[in-house]
């Protein structure tokens, strides 16, 4: 057997040993305590899990608590008996604290369960063993208790050029490992044989300090007997050669390097105590319940070295030493330089208890009191980690932690040298542990604050998801809704049979049209929250958007072929001029809709301009508006390409604009409601005044509507002519009312100018009205007597008259638009008033003259117009008639309707608005149809 | 006069070539986003917590930036106006509203008491409270930043916040007292006689 070689290394101590004390008496073995007190965290990570209850019985060597996690470890009961509690206790602690305790009251009888030792593991694979070694609880027994399965795990993969058992014992008063080596000599080599078949190292090398002459002369004896490949290195007694980094420099001259471990340099190290517990377990599968300590100090009369049952109570152990209770100033667990102060004595032996020391005040006096660096470099000379204590010592002091890092702070071993040999006694190593501890605080505190920042963020990235899909589901509604909501408004008496298929068509069309916009709109939000991502570097954010964006390009593209496809199908629809209006007039709805709500959106916007949501809105109504535009645009030349024949058609165009202008009127008289409420709001002023001039458009329309087809049909048949005096009947009759109307609320307010002009407008409508209706009557009661034979006079006459109404509706037109410029330039205080008046009044001196000849010219050519058959006639009303109660039917279905779908959706703007036309449209149809049977009754 | 002018001539031909290669990189290496406002963001303390009158900790950052006074965030304590000041090369101001150094604490559910509305869920900001309709509430405490923000809305009152305690995991030396506190004792012979005793 060669002798290695030995180096050394930089700094150390050489403290007073007082080793001898404690090995004048052979080991001894207390009694059982009246209770052991198991801490669940006896080694580095996380505490054990209890496996008992309180109340079990458990017999010695049972296991009472297992690894909680990787970094963990089983906890045996070191004697039979009973599980009492498990609380928080006192644990043998620098802080003094409590922790989670299980509390086994023996029974006395300290009976074993069975033991299961492993004894093929020359055979079983070393991942089996390590596992074993876990399930029995074994810890590095040097002091910081790291669970011996991972340090060995650890070590496995590396290829290891030594293993070094530790057995310096460098710490003075302790000499546990020394006894233990005397006691155990053979089962210390037998775990050495096991833990090198294990890990397998070129050298095995056992360092010890010169001051074990007999645990060294044990050693060395057996090992020539056995004829051992395993080396005894001898090293000189210097504080702290027991370090792991210290001996390896002493064993093997290599350093490890900083925040590495001895592993990384092929070295791994194991306390002599760990290597005699692997034995036992492996051996004779003795959990680990038991340990060697050394009990000194000048305060007790027997100090001794004890084979002590884990969570003894060091209490018991004192009254085992004899323990003089006046002469102990300071109970220290551990050696004096590495050891901790207990506050009291009832705390228990843990599996790194290798000492308590109970010293007298002589042997520990307190601390002196720290006085200022005199930057003697003693420290620096002492340090055995090469460390700069006085730079340490100054960071430390003012907080410095980034600096202390960087000096290498989380290299001190904390061997306590520097403060040892510092003159002004300052607590050097006490700083260091601070200073540590914060420096960790702050880390954890970064990870936390991370985790939080991450958390934080992901909420509010879901959140803003969620609003964008809810957002996206809306759109998406109402562009269902819209067609949903324009269908029931389909005037009732659509030639349904002609038009069928090109509605559906175009209805495909325009709602491809729409979700193609709304997948434009989705399309450039998830493009900016892409962009967004991408700045930010969310990298999961980036690939989830990324999918949403393609699938949305994917979709667009998609519904512009269906879009491109839909103007294919167009054409058909063409030749079915009804469907192709009713198209139209759908799309300006849609149009209308689009803009009110894009003015909504500005509206909103101009509130809250930052809104980047409204902002995009804003974006996408316009979309909308274009694209509904452009639909209408496109059907309004359908339209004009249309043939202008077909009566029926102009008819429901007629009835549209009827619809128009009640719904004006009642937007009107809604704003003007408001206004009334509000007199100083400009905004509702400014709505009135667009209401007014939709209504004075709608009307306009509506007479010219009403004016064509009645001419064209007048000389078809004597019913259209009927129908027109009806007509002109229910415009008198509505006339009058919101004549009546609109006195009353005149009556309320008198000063309302506004009403007043307005008062003056519709008796002026009313006399028009009147005046047409005798117009009418005249021709009716003239041609009623008249001959069918002068059927062949009027077809010259009738192109002509047909000339004239059209120039004076025209005529009437420009008055109306004549006046509105006129109150307009009043408004604004305008100079060219009085150019603007005689305008008007040119306009209106016109339109009367057409009016004149008009009626001359109706009463005219009307006269042979009612000779047509009585029989025929009567077939024909009767059509009409079943027809218009159809209507009637259809306008009633249409409003029960939608009041249902109202109430399901009270607040739905949209419905409710339908919801008057259609009930608007129900009451026309009703009058009509009244009208209707009046008439055939008078027959 | 020849001097002077060539002088000037090549101080502006300086000066020209300083502002081109300054105007370079400023284009070249233009940092997008606000850097001081990620630096100060990381670091709050990230509880969201809304004390100091922002809805989370990046809006103060950012209110930070644009000159607001860097004492207004409590759960940082005094060390994070410190590193803000530190950072921002302003002058550490105490932290409003007393110095009182920040107590970690988590929310903690009843949880018989809870009645499952989900209002606390729907008030954190970290999504540390986990729960469903009607069905018990309970706090993840390990992810808990003690924000209180879920205190308030509550309708049982059944949250506490429960300082953490320091556990022998959690613990760590104090700081040494320092030089002269215990002066009384610096006399040799006084500590001999002690020792003696």
């Amino acid at each position: 057997m060669q002798t290695p070689p030995v180096y050394s290394f930089h700094g150390g101590i050489h403290p007073p040993e007082n080793k001898t004390q404690s090995l004048q008496l052979p080991l001894g073995h207390p009694s059982l305590p009246r209770e052991l007190i198991l801490p669940l965290g006896q080694h580095i990570g996380q505490a054990s899990r209890p496996l008992v209850e309180v109340g079990t019985k458990v017999k010695k060597g049972e296991a009472v608590a297992m690894n909680n996690g990787f970094l963990s470890s089983f906890l045996h009961a070191p004697t039979s008996g009973t599980i009492s509690a498990i609380e928080t206790r006192p644990i043998a602690h620098p802080s003094g604290l409590s922790d989670l305790c299980i509390i086994l009251t023996p029974d006395g009888a300290d009976e074993w369960i069975e033991l299961e030792p492993l004894a093929n593991w020359k055979d079983i694979s070393k991942t089996d063993v390590l596992a074993f070694l876990s399930e029995k609880g074994i810890i590095g027994m040097g002091g910081a208790g790291f669970p011996t399965q991972v340090k060995l795990q650890g070590a496995h993969k590396h290829t290891l050029s030594h293993f070094i058992i530790n057995a310096a014992e460098c710490e003075p008063y302790i000499t546990a490992d020394d006894m233990l080596i005397r006691e155990k000599t053979l089962e210390l080599v037998l775990g050495i044989e096991i833990l090198q078949h294990i890990v397998e190292a070129d050298n095995v090398v056992i360092g010890i300090e010169d001051n074990k002459p007999t645990a060294i002369a044990a050693l060395q004896q057996l090992l020539r007997e056995r004829q051992s490949s395993i080396q005894v290195a001898v090293v000189p007694t210097k504080y702290p050669s027991g370090g792991e980094k210290q001996l390896i420099k002493l064993l093997t001259d290599k350093e490890v390097p900083s925040g590495q471990y001895p592993a990384d340099i092929g070295i791994l190290c194991q306390n002599v105590g760990t290597c005699i517990a692997v034995y036992e377990a492996i051996q004779q599968g003795r959990p680990l319940i038991s340990r060697f300590t050394t009990l000194t100090g000048d305060a007790l009369k027997a100090p001794q070295n004890v084979e002590v049952l884990l969570g003894t109570p060091i209490d018991h152990l004192l009254a085992y030493a004899d323990l003089q209770e006046n002469k102990l100033s300071r109970l220290v667990m551990g050696g004096p330089m590495m050891g901790f102060t207990l506050d009291s004595g009832n705390v228990p032996v843990v599996k790194t208890t290798n000492c308590v020391l109970a010293a007298t005040k002589k042997e520990l006096p307190a601390p002196y009191p720290e006085q200022a660096c005199i930057r003697c470099g003693m420290c620096e000379q002492a340090c055995p980690a090469s460390l700069l204590p006085q730079q340490l010592l100054w960071f430390s002091k003012s907080q410095e932690l980034e600096k202390a890092e960087h000096y290498n702070l989380f290299d001190c071993i904390e061997c306590g040298a520097c403060s040892y040999v510092c003159p002004s006694s300052i607590p050097l190593v006490q700083y260091y542990r601070h200073t540590k501890a914060e420096i960790r605080d702050t880390r954890e505190a970064a990870v936390k604050s991370d985790i939080a920042k991450q958390r934080f963020e992901a909420r509010k990235a879901r959140h803003e998801a969620e609003a964008a899909e809810k957002e996206a589901k809306r759109l998406a509604r109402q562009g269902a809704a819209k067609p949903a909501a324009k269908k029931p408004a389909k005037p009732a008496p659509e030639k349904a049979d002609t038009a069928a298929p090109a509605p559906a068509v175009d209805e495909a069309a325009k709602k491809a049209k729409v979700d193609l916009a709304i997948a434009k709109a989705k399309l450039k939000k998830l493009e900016k929250a892409l962009l967004e991502a991408q700045e930010k570097e969310h990298t999961e954010e980036i690939s989830a958007l990324q999918t949403q964006v393609d699938e949305a390009k994917k979709d667009i593209v998609e519904l512009e072929k269906l879009v491109a496809s839909a103007p294919a199908a167009a054409p058909v629809a063409k030749t079915a001029a009804p469907a192709l209006s009713d198209e139209a007039k759908k799309a300006k709805v849609d149009v209308a809709l689009a803009s009110t709500k894009l003015k909504k959106a500005e509206k909103q916007l101009a509130e809250d301009p930052d809104n980047q949501e409204l902002k995009d809105k804003v974006a996408g109504f316009t979309a909308d508006l274009k694209a509904a535009q452009e639909t209408f645009d496109k059907l309004g030349g359908d339209v004009k390409t249309a043939p202008a024949t077909a009566k029926p058609v102009l008819s429901d165009e007629a009835k549209k604009a009827k619809v128009d202008v009640a719904l004006a009127s009642t937007k009107l008289k809604k704003a003007q409601k408001q206004l009334a409420e509000d007199p100083d709001n400009a905004e509702i002023k400014a709505k009135v005044a667009g209401f007014e001039k939709d209504l004075k458009e709608a009307e306009a329309r509506f007479a010219k509507l009403d004016s064509a087809p009645t001419v064209q049909a007048a000389p078809a048949a004597k019913p259209a002519m009927s129908d027109e005096y009806k007509k002109a009947k229910v415009d008198v009759a509505l006339a009058s009312t919101k004549l009546k109307k609109l006195q009353k609320q005149l009556a309320e307010d008198e000063q309302n100018s506004e009403l007043q002009g307005k008062v003056v407008e519709f008796e002026k409508a009313l006399k028009d009205a009147e005046a047409r209706l005798a117009a009418l009557e005249a021709p009716t009661a003239a041609s009623t007597p008249s001959d069918s034979s002068t059927v062949v006079t009027p077809a010259v006459d009738e192109e002509a008259l047909r000339k004239l109404k059209i120039d004076s509706a025209i005529a009437k037109a420009a008055v109306k638009k004549a006046e509105k410029a006129l109150a307009k330039a009043i408004e604004l205080g305008s100079e060219d008033k009085d150019s603007l008046e005689q305008q008007v009044n040119k306009a209106k001196a016109r339109a009367e003259e057409l009016e004149q000849a008009l009626q001359n010219g109706g009463q005219a050519t009307t006269k042979p117009a009612e000779s047509s058959d009585n029989g025929a006639d009567d077939a024909e009303f009767k059509e009409r008639l079943k027809k218009q109660k159809v209507a009637a039917a259809l306008a009633k279905a249409q409003v029960n309707k939608l009041k249902r779908q109202l109430d399901a959706d009270p607040s739905s703007e949209c419905l409710q608005q339908a919801l008057a036309v259609a009930e608007q449209k129900q009451q026309e149809e009703e009058a009509k149809l009244e009208q209707l049977t009046n008439t055939q009754e008078n027959r | 006069m020849m001097t002077v002018l060539l002088a000037i001539g090549i101080l502006v031909a300086l000066a020209l070539v300083f502002g081109a290669i300054l105007g370079y990189a400023n284009v070249r290496f233009h940092v997008e986003g606000d850097p001081i406002v990620d630096q100060i963001d990381a670091i709050l303390p990230q509880t969201q917590c809304g004390q100091c009158g922002h809805p989370g900790c990046r809006p103060y950052a950012e209110a930070i930036s644009n000159g607001e006074a860097i004492n207004r965030c409590p759960p940082g304590g005094q060390a994070t106006v410190q590193a803000l000041a530190d950072l921002l090369d302003v002058e550490a101001i105490p932290l409003d509203g007393g110095a009182e150094e920040p107590v970690q604490r988590v929310a903690v559910i009843r949880e018989d008491e809870c009645i499952g509305c989900t209002k606390c869920i729907q008030a954190c900001p970290i999504d540390a409270i986990l729960g469903a309709a009607k069905q018990m509430h309970t706090v993840i405490s390990d992810e808990c930043t003690g924000c209180d923000l879920c205190v308030e809305p509550c309708p049982v009152n059944c949250i506490d916040m429960v300082e953490v305690g320091v556990t022998s995991r959690t613990w760590s030396w104090e700081k040494p007292q320092g030089v002269g506190v215990q002066s009384a004792q610096i006399i040799a012979t006084d500590r001999q006689t002690e020792a003696a005793q």
